[in-house]
């Protein structure tokens, strides 16, 4: 089904240079609403690109559109849009309902709706508890948090997030994960950029890999998995019979290698397709030839495909 | 479909006109300002600014000093006008203006916050706006009264009774008024230049400093590059004019219905090209 273009993120061949220097190039995308991340090493042009979105910066070439808006036009733009940005500071001596509040009135609301809006946002991350306490005593955690209810307070369609779970201890950053997943089945979009794969990977409807500027990969993370011929599906099978089940995978052309288990109780299998290994698996058991305790793809994962398409495993939490 | 109109629907149910939801966010944009300006760590100097001017006058009005002078009531006319134009207007409102005005943008620049305005839905022209009202009310309580005050300070505790006839029954109430509004006006313009500095320099101490001196080297200039400066169109709003020395060069004072208008068209110039550089504005903490 087609997207209307007033429902999508549009970049259309966009580049930014700061001088000579590349943050973005050639970006070709368009982000469907769900939760998109966006997954690179430092430098890989992430904060760039959401800038860019957000007309923090202005594209050297290009354009973007945001749900049909351009990014210049901050005053239709930011009714749709919300940013929580990476940069941890804030107006000076405000507390956290002032902070939420203030920016809400700079919106243009009358003030009932942005009290109303604030103690909302701020239920939403939890602070309603410190939310007049002064941010410049909150905890960095705290600060990312009061960060993001300013950005979801005015209840945008589309919430861009720069490394939003940096500083959140383990229990809140479930929280915000849930949030995040609550905000997107709401039909939001939600743009996260993260170095911590196995939580983008929880999360994401779709993945966008950036490198030195570049998109490498993009789209459903199986799916760029599956697009990836040179480097063959690893799957374990714990298994019966693996003896028997090696000779059945080798009569697949698509098998490249299949090795026993140490302990003989299973079986590794490197397959160039992995669709058509699950059906072959899936009649070998229903013709009673082997009896599987457990399948698990090795490397069908962001943290995989990342490493393979820029080199390294990417960051952990 | 303008996109103001479009914008605002979830406070009334009702859409708002462009200008309604203008104002609501200029005045909420000039509040939040305006409360920096005031109680903001950078607020103490315009306060030791304003009150500057303010000391000698207590000295003075505390010790006679000597000289035939300070004893004719007369003479205080001039008095003020060479400290009014010496001290009060050509540095405290100047590097008051910039000051303040200059940090309007540079210091949300510094403070790395000026991106929680961008990110709000607000045309920036309008932000420019709320801003330069935000700074030209303060800096206009603040020197307005310092120019008040400092005229009442030279002559009431010295001429009592003469000062009151002179402020309620004289010409002092005209000049008093003609002084406060010089230094609104100064205010006008200055703070537009200051605020236009903030957005393209790095450091506007080295343009404050070039335009200080270029205006206290006014008196020298030929007639027609007198006319370059914001100091030559106060100057011929004077109530009392004051000598600018054997090696003036002197020219005609522009008449104030010239003068007036002149400084307003050349602010509101200044203020639409603050416009159109925040609309082209990029946030880049790092680079600045």
């Amino acid at each position: 089904m087609t997207i209307p273009a007033d429902q999508l993120i549009i970049f259309d061949n966009v580049s930014k240079f700061y001088g000579e220097i590349l943050g973005v190039n050639r970006v070709n995308l368009q982000i469907a609403p769900g939760i998109t991340s966006l997954v690179g090493p430092n430098g890989a042009g992430k904060s760039t690109l959401m800038n860019l979105m957000t007309g923090l910066l202005r594209p050297t070439r290009g354009t973007i559109t945001l749900l049909g808006i351009p990014t210049d036009e901050p005053e239709r733009l930011f009714r749709k849009v919300g940013y929580c940005t990476q940069f941890d500071s804030f107006p000076r001596g405000l507390t956290g309902r002032e902070f939420i509040n203030s920016f809400l009135l700079v919106h243009g609301y009358d003030r009932q709706r942005a009290n109303e809006l604030s103690q909302l946002a701020l239920e939403r991350v939890n602070l309603a508890d410190a939310a007049d306490r002064k941010v410049a005593g909150y905890s960095k955690g705290m600060r990312q948090r009061i960060r993001l209810a300013q950005s979801i307070a005015h209840e945008p369609a589309v919430l861009i997030l720069d490394e939003p779970l940096n500083g959140l201890d383990p229990m809140v950053r479930a929280e915000t994960i849930a949030l995040f997943r609550k905000l997107a089945a709401e039909g939001l979009h939600l743009i996260i950029s993260s170095h911590i794969l196995h939580e983008v990977d929880m999360m994401s409807d779709s993945v966008v890999l950036l490198n030195n500027g570049y998109i490498v990969a993009e789209g459903d993370i199986h799916g760029v998995r599956d697009e990836m011929e040179e480097h063959p599906m690893q799957i374990l099978i714990r298994c019966d019979q693996p003896a028997k089940l090696a000779a059945y995978v080798f009569a697949q052309d698509h098998v490249v290698e299949a090795r026993l288990h140490n302990d003989k109780g299973g079986l590794f299998v490197k397959t160039r397709d992995a669709d058509g290994f699950y059906l072959m698996l899936n009649r070998a058991v229903a013709d009673g030839e082997v009896s599987v305790e457990s399948i698990a793809p090795v490397d069908d994962d962001l943290s995989a495909v990342y490493g393979y398409l820029i080199g390294t495993t990417g960051g952990s939490a | 479909m303008s996109s103001a109109i479009e914008a605002v629907t979830h406070n009334t149910g009702q859409a708002d006109s462009s200008w309604s939801l203008w104002l609501r966010q200029i005045a909420a944009i000039f509040r939040f300002e305006l409360e920096k300006n005031f109680f903001g760590r950078r607020s103490l100097l315009i306060y030791l600014l304003a009150l500057l001017p303010l000391l000698p006058l207590l000295l003075l009005a505390l010790v006679q000093p000597p000289g035939n002078e300070w004893k004719d009531f007369n003479r205080y006319g001039e008095i003020y006008a060479i400290f009014y134009n010496g001290l009060i207007l050509r540095t405290i409102v100047f590097f008051g203006c910039a000051w303040i005005f200059m940090n309007l943008f540079r210091g949300d620049i510094v403070d790395r916050s000026l991106h929680y305005y961008f990110l709000s839905a607000v045309r920036r022209e309008v932000l420019v706006f709320g801003k330069y009202i935000s700074g030209l009310v303060t800096s206009i309580i603040l020197f307005t009264g310092t120019t008040v005050i400092a005229m009442l300070l030279l002559y009431v505790p010295r001429f009592y009774s003469q000062s009151l006839r002179y402020f309620v029954e004289g010409k002092g109430l005209t000049q008093i008024l003609t002084y406060a509004g010089i230094t609104i006006l100064a205010c006008v313009g200055y703070g537009a230049f200051f605020l236009v500095v903030g957005l393209f320099v790095r450091n506007p101490i080295i343009p404050a400093l070039l335009l200080y001196g270029w205006e206290w080297l006014n008196f020298l200039l030929p007639p027609l590059l007198k006319k370059v400066s914001v100091i030559h169109y106060l100057n011929s709003l004077t109530p009392v004019p004051i000598s600018e020395g054997p090696f003036a060069v002197v020219a005609e004072p522009t008449p104030a219905w010239i003068a007036i208008p002149s400084m307003l068209a050349v602010t509101l110039l200044v203020l639409i090209i603050a416009g159109y550089r925040i609309r082209h504005m990029e946030i880049r903490y790092g680079s600045d």
